[in-house]
């Protein structure tokens, strides 16, 4: 009981509450078209009728929940059932297309990130080097690199998987190297000293003190890069129309005015981020719990 | 023959800050004989730690010369002959007692059996047999200042340097260390030097007492201890304890330690 006011129900009540403002918000923004529709055919709506079509038309400004909802179950389970779970029109083949590019840019960019952390750390000439570009990379925005990035390396023949892999790469290896170099720093005074009166050298003093100390700051910066790197995904999929990826989903929904398809895509796109970062909150606490770092 | 384990001449550190030169060390000379029991003592800013750190080679003098072992403190340190013992035991949380004992060995490359031997005899010798296997936060306080004794004497340095190792911990448990470490001391014949702040913890450990004072850091007085090797704790009360400290405490004044 104590587990369900405690937990539950705060997610409960903020759930509730965006719902809430999602239909209210469906009403406001649909109600024109409802009342459009009803003024060229000559009828007058109630206002029960008006919010009824506010909920149910074709091609809404906002979709309510209920058909967004509807949409995914169209094309994932339902699709399931029917056996065509891998078909281009089911969201499972565009989540499974944007999560190998997201998660192969994941991959490059941590691996980046904790290089580039473990440079900063040993060497001065990178400490004042590298930090000041690793931050100008991110000032530049990615919506107007990404297109020229995907657009050069299709002209050079490198297509699919990998110029996305690049851009999720771009977003996710800077969480990582500030969070490693503050991680791989965090050993205090006292642990370096009582390293150099047993004469250890710089690998013995990196993996055996500062790169498990640096642990619990890994997995915070792994969480964001996480995140960032689907939307790095993402936004390598909408400059050209590609072969599928929730990106590509919104873009050709965005051509075709398909609000549903886009808000379904977007919902999608969410529960795997979620999914992901939770899964990286899982290791957190399995690999911290083990290290005795977390009680 | 030449026992002299330390050997200090003329030493001076001087730390430059922005608000000036730091006299930390000025002028010391001082001979440690293999097998004693030293003991630095004086308020804060003294110097005492500044002298262990020297010694270990954490920092550089400004002046004068030092020995250990006949050979200069980083020619020392990196022949590992002296274990430090710092004020907080250090233990990683990751590894367990075991490991966490093990830590220096591994460094050190030490082979794989050689590690297990030492791990277990320096557990027996602080009276930690059976903690192996068992994690920092396991343990209490006391128990994890022991472990960090033990990881100092893992390895075969015989000189022992330890700053302030018992600071943190209630006076009952120190009392408890206090003899526990003088029936080490007994036992490995290391050579000591113990930074403190307690008179009574210095007169009770010590073979040699060095009282220091401030600004700038500099030795006011040694004084060789009279007591017998063997220690119990109630020898606290007997007179001649009660000189000897008194001796170090009008040490402390004369250094003009209590002036502000």
């Amino acid at each position: 009981m104590s587990w369900f006011s405690q937990k539950l129900m705060p997610v409960l009540v903020v759930v509730l509450a965006i719902f809430l403002l999602w239909y209210a918000g469906a009403v406001g923004l649909n109600s024109r078209w409802a009342y459009d529709k009803a003024k060229r055919a000559d009828v007058t709506l109630s206002f029960s009728e008006m919010v009824a079509d506010t909920w149910s038309q074709d091609k809404p400004k906002l979709p309510a929940p209920h058909q967004v909802a509807q949409e995914i179950w169209k094309t994932t389970g339902a699709m399931v059932l029917r056996g065509k779970a891998l078909s281009k029109r089911s969201l499972i083949f565009h989540g499974w297309i944007t999560l190998s590019a997201t998660v192969m840019g994941f991959i490059m960019g941590t691996t980046l990130g904790i290089l580039l952390a473990v440079g900063i750390v040993h060497n001065r000439a990178m400490d004042m080097s590298v930090m000041p570009w690793v931050i100008a990379s991110q000032t530049i925005p990615i919506l107007a690199i990404a297109p020229m990035v995907i657009v050069v390396l299709n002209a050079v023949g490198v297509s699919g998987l990998l110029p996305k892999a690049v851009i999720s790469m771009y977003l996710s290896f800077f969480p990582v190297v500030v969070g490693m170099v503050k991680g791989l720093r965090s050993p205090d005074h006292m642990q370096l000293d009582q390293m150099r009166t047993w004469y250890a050298g710089q690998s013995e003093t990196f993996w055996k003190l500062r790169f498990p100390s640096s642990m619990p700051y890994l997995f915070t910066s792994l969480k964001i890069a996480m995140a960032a790197a689907l939307v790095g995904a993402i936004v390598a999929e909408l400059p050209i129309n590609q072969n599928g990826g929730l990106g590509a989903r919104m873009l050709v929904g965005s051509y075709y005015g398909q609000t549903i398809q886009i808000w379904s895509a977007l919902i999608s796109a969410a529960v795997l981020a979620a999914c992901l970062v939770a899964l990286i909150g899982v290791l957190q606490n399995v690999t911290l719990k083990r290290m005795g770092m977390l009680r | 023959m030449n026992d002299t384990v330390v050997k200090a001449e003329n030493l001076s550190l001087t730390f430059e800050t922005n608000d000036g030169p730091v006299h930390a060390l000025e002028d010391i000379n001082l001979d440690i004989v293999k097998g004693e029991f030293v003991s630095f003592i004086g308020p804060s800013g003294c110097g005492k730690t500044t002298f262990l750190r020297v010694m270990a080679d954490l920092e550089k003098p400004t002046a004068g010369e030092i020995t250990i072992n006949g050979v200069s403190p980083e020619q020392a340190r990196k022949s590992r002959a002296y274990g430090y013992v710092f004020q907080a035991a250090g233990l990683y949380p990751w590894r367990t007692i075991g490991g966490n004992i093990r830590l220096p060995l591994e460094i050190m490359g030490y082979s794989k059996a050689d590690q297990a031997e030492r791990v277990a005899r320096v557990m027996e010798l602080v009276d930690l047999a059976g903690f192996e296997k068992k994690f920092p936060w396991q343990l209490s306080g006391g128990m994890q200042q022991r472990a960090s004794i033990a990881r100092a004497l893992a390895f075969d340095a015989d000189i022992l340097l330890m700053d302030e190792p018992f600071g943190a911990l209630d006076e009952i448990v120190r009392d408890h260390l206090n003899e526990q470490l003088l029936k080490l001391w007994a036992k490995t014949n290391k050579t000591i030097a113990f930074v403190t702040h307690s008179i009574p913890e210095a007169v009770y450990l010590s073979t040699k007492i060095v009282v220091m004072s401030p600004r700038p850091g500099r030795i006011a007085d040694v004084i060789e201890s009279t007591l017998p090797k063997d220690r119990p704790l109630d020898i606290r009360d007997t007179p001649e304890f009660l000189e000897i400290a008194h001796r170090v405490r009008d040490g402390l004044r004369a250094g003009h330690a209590y002036d502000d």
